[in-house]
């Protein structure tokens, strides 16, 4: 059963819960492959993309998402930037609010949004992103392509490689696999990576090649250019020096290691592109799965609620 | 003209006093303190009574770090709605911070606010000017002539005077005129961009961290310095056990160095930014368990010398954004008893040395005529009932601006009565 | 009280009688596909196709329906009920689709189911086969094959129990008035 009212993260989420999700997912991933995909379940729901930060493919994996469920989307960017006054983020919220959605959407720059947002406003809201701090819906697709390709997710190994500390891909990911009974590497120049994160139940390293020889799953993570400060590398070349996932480092790894990406890539920064188009990586599932986890989440909050009765 | 208020247990640490004892007072002064229906009069006069049954009758009391916005803030709060959030709280001396707009860096900013001050007539306010012109750091202000126009101190709180040099040009020049250097201690490249304390909490909610160092490094650095030319330094709002470590040990070495912390630094940890409420977002900003557990021994030991709230009102506008886009600070002059008395329940100070570190120490540390109710001080007095439980309300708050994080939180020790130079100020029936 | 309306016996019966009628009315099996509504049509739809493999030596296209994303009742019914698979991998223009649930009761879910269907392609006909028509019709829904009609109230529950899901093959009547031990 799913009572959630937001998906605000996965650090609440307990694994009855993501297993529910996976499942769901399972079917709605069919509905992808008709002639028709389409299934009236959520039809007559509105259900608005309020993105103040700009993602031309996660708002579009949830816009397909809704509108495959027969709900009618709507998106909307808002202004993220604080020297642009125009409405406060609350009027903003409680405008749109107003006007009667069933779901609101939220990705923002800075961490922390979509909860105030979800103080005030008494839809549901599903967090697409904020700043660093969690990407709920990015973690469940990853799970779920994990699941789809392995069979099981516990005790597996994952490596996750880059910019750990301004990842919100990382920490979704880390509560969540920590739940499923997954074990987390996480390696990447030790400027990124925050201290004491091992609090987190998670293993630390600096050496990419180390930590290839066990590991089940590799993701690999966007270098943020736009979140770091200037003090955190030297340059882009020693970096992807160090850790671009190339066909060389990938000699010492299991056969059947999966790669992973939340995307966009920066080719030859963070996976060379032979391994990328490589059978190996996993980066096209994941997109796919996005599309059916996210189907799944809308349903799942808002399949039998209903205030109309007959 | 004549006023006695009795029954009350007056608590006076200027003059060790802590015992149920009668006041009189008379044209706006301390005119006698008596046992307990002690007092007589002259046949044919009838003062007015106060009955303090109940309650603590103590110096008004002071604090040394509020921002009253005025001039140039006034959307955020006046010198008129500051002084009534002041008497609310149980002040009846404040010494106000200089990042007003324009800066108090010369000598018309500080007459403007003693002269609004005094037209009002509430309470006591003390300017506080500029270390550096516009508080750029970069040219020292026109100190003589601040003093002389009636500054206690300088800082340029808001900011640290970044510059070494200049720091210690500072320490040198302020020595000449015997006032302190207030230093709002952070080395800001350090925290730069940061929005709270840098730990696990940080961390877990995806915000850039204000490491505790750079705390740290500016108080060494200035006890450096201090020790090398002279002068005052009072380390402003401390946050971090390091710097307690630092200040206890100057100390030691007989440097003339004192410090201050503000109740929501021996109230709250990191742990309170979870949920995101930009009321919990304040510089130095709220830090850990271990920082906490340092402050509480600093207060018990005397190496953090007194309470002052850093009373830093924002509207609402300011506040209900983004936390990274929040303005740091907090109003505090309506919490700041009742948060300080908690001290009093951890036995982790006596009634009498809170009391202490609001009324006596801070006047004592910039010589302020105020903070003791020695016979014919003028009559700036605080009754309060210690044991009286209440909610805290923002919707009540005299400040114009609410932005609190203790709203709802269930608190005793409240002010009953206010009184500067004899006459009420505040009083919790009409209000 | 629950009463066997349908016994094991019985409901062999009636699959094979039904498995004939089909073949009879559709002369014959080429061109013919079933589709099993969530889990006991889908397992009757099983018997029928193995038996007409018996009969005809033909294979025929057997698919299952969930009609869960199609219900109109997703507010009414039990919170997020799960969905299961769904499954039509061959194509359904110009076949007649003979579609198999276990109860007919209000119409509701073969609306939604063929709803689904016609999502997937255009079938030349839809029929209906079910186990047992339990009457209270709400909407104009016939069935072309049915194995019992059993009189109910609109109240009562009706309980089938099929081998494979099961462990037996019955069909029962939980009457209103008993309390629901499930």
């Amino acid at each position: 059963m799913f009572n959630r009212k937001n998906i605000l993260g996965t650090k609440c989420l307990v694994e009855e819960e993501i297993t529910t999700i996976l499942d769901t997912a399972d079917s709605f991933k069919e509905i992808s492959t008709r002639p028709i995909k389409k299934v009236p379940t959520l039809r007559g729901k509105t259900i608005i993309n309020l993105f103040f930060e700009p993602s031309t493919r996660t708002r579009t994996s949830f816009e397909i998402a809704g509108k495959r469920l027969s709900a009618d989307v709507i998106n909307i960017s808002g202004s993220s930037s604080s020297t642009v006054k125009d409405e406060n983020l609350i009027d903003t919220a409680l405008n749109l609010e107003a006007m009667h959605p069933d779901i609101i959407v939220v990705r923002h720059g800075l961490s922390g949004v979509p909860e105030m947002i979800s103080q005030h406003v008494k839809c549901p809201i599903i967090n697409a992103g904020d700043g660093y701090h969690e990407h709920p819906t990015q973690a469940l697709l990853d799970l779920h392509t994990i699941r789809e390709a392995k069979g099981t997710l516990k005790g597996l190994n994952i490596t996750i490689v880059g910019d750990i500390a301004h990842s919100r891909v990382v920490r979704s990911n880390i509560y969540a696999m920590k739940t499923m009974g997954m074990n987390v590497k996480l390696i990447g120049p030790s400027t990124m990576i925050p201290l004491g994160i091992e609090k987190m139940g998670v293993s630390v390293g600096y050496d990419l090649e180390g930590a290839i020889n066990d590991a089940d799953v590799i993701m690999m993570l966007r270098l943020q250019k736009e979140r770091q400060s200037r003090y955190l590398l030297s340059s882009i070349r020693e970096y992807s020096n160090l850790y671009c996932l190339t066909s060389k480092f990938l000699e010492k790894a299991k056969e059947d290691v999966l790669i992973f990406h939340p995307g966009p890539v920066n080719r030859g920064i963070e996976i060379s592109l032979d391994v990328m188009e490589s059978e190996r990586s996993l980066i096209l599932t994941q997109v796919t799965n996005g599309v059916a986890v996210r189907m799944a989440l809308m349903y799942l909050l808002l399949g039998g609620k209903n205030d109309t009765s007959n | 003209m004549t006023l006695v208020i009795k029954n009350g247990r007056v608590i006076d640490p200027a003059n060790s006093l802590d015992e149920p004892k009668d006041l009189l007072i008379h044209k706006g002064r301390i005119k006698a303190i008596e046992s307990p229906g002690s007092i007589s009069f002259e046949a044919g006069e009838k003062p007015s009574v106060i009955d303090a049954k109940g309650c603590v009758v103590c110096p008004g009391l002071i604090d040394m770090h509020v921002h009253f916005r005025e001039p140039g803030f006034e959307y955020k709060e006046t010198i008129t709605s500051g002084c009534q959030s002041a008497a609310a709280g149980g002040f009846t001396s404040v010494a106000v911070m200089p990042n007003t707009n324009p800066v108090n860096d010369t000598r018309a900013v500080t007459e403007y606010i003693l002269s609004l001050a005094r037209a009002e007539g509430i309470i006591n306010v003390y300017p506080i000017a500029a270390i550096t012109q516009k508080l750029e750091g970069e040219r020292l202000s026109e100190m003589a002539d601040l003093k002389d126009a009636g500054a206690i101190a300088f800082s340029d709180d808001g900011r640290p005077v970044m510059n070494n040099e200049l720091m210690r040009r500072a320490f040198e020049y302020s020595k000449m005129f015997k006032l302190p250097l207030i230093q709002h201690s952070e080395m800001l490249d350090l925290t730069e961009g940061g929005c709270m304390n840098e730990g696990m909490v940080s961390t877990e909610l995806g915000l850039k961290g204000m490491p505790a160092e750079a705390e740290d490094i500016m108080v060494y650095r200035d006890i450096a310095l201090l020790e090398k030319t002279g002068g005052q330094l009072h380390v402003a709002h401390i946050s971090s056990k390091n710097s307690v470590e630092l200040v206890r040990q100057a100390k030691s070495r007989g440097l003339s160095v004192t410090c201050e912390v503000a109740p929501h630094h021996f109230t709250l940890t990191d742990e309170a930014v979870r949920g995101y409420d930009t009321n919990t977002k304040m510089s130095p900003p709220l830090r850990t368990i271990d920082d906490v557990k340092a402050i509480k021994e600093g207060l018990q030991d005397g190496t953090i010398d007194i309470i002052a709230t850093d009373h830093a009102p924002h509207d609402i506008a300011d506040k209900q954004v983004e936390y990274q886009n929040a303005c740091f600070g907090i109003v505090g002059l309506e919490t700041a008893l009742p948060l300080s008395l908690k001290l009093v329940d951890e036995k982790i100070l006596s009634i009498g040395d809170v009391i202490k570190k609001l009324t006596f120490t801070p006047a004592d540390i910039f010589n302020l005529e105020a903070g003791s109710l020695s016979l014919d001080n003028e009559a700036d007095l605080l009754i309060f009932n210690p044991n009286l439980e209440y909610s805290i309300d923002i919707s009540k708050f005299h400040s114009k601006s609410k932005n609190s994080p203790f709203d709802g939180w269930k608190v005793k020790g409240k002010v009953i009565r206010t009184l500067v130079k004899g006459k009420t100020v505040y009083s919790a029936n009409e209000n | 009280m629950n009463s066997v309306v349908f016994s094991e016996q019985d409901i062999s019966w009636a699959v094979t009688r039904i498995t004939h009628e089909i073949l009879e009315k559709n002369k014959g099996a080429t061109n013919l596909v079933l589709v099993g509504i969530r889990t006991r049509g889908a397992t009757l739809a099983k018997r029928i196709a193995k038996k007409i493999n018996d009969i005809e030596g033909i294979e025929v296209d057997l698919g299952i329906l969930d009609i869960t994303l199609y219900r109109d009742d997703l507010s009414a019914g039990k919170q997020n009920p799960l969905i299961e698979k769904t499954s039509l991998p061959f194509p359904l223009e110009g076949k007649q689709v003979v579609l198999i649930d276990d109860v007919l009761f209000t119409g509701r879910s073969i609306r939604a189911a063929i709803d689904a269907l016609i999502d997937f392609g255009r079938p030349a006909s839809i029929q209906l086969g079910v186990l047992i028509d339990r009457g209270h019709r709400e909407l104009p829904i016939r069935p072309d094959y049915v194995g019992k009609n059993i009189p109910t109230s609109k109240a009562d529950r009706v309980q089938v129990l099929m081998r494979e899901d099961d462990g037996k093959d019955e069909v029962c009547i939980i009457d209103a008035l008993t309390k629901d031990n499930s």
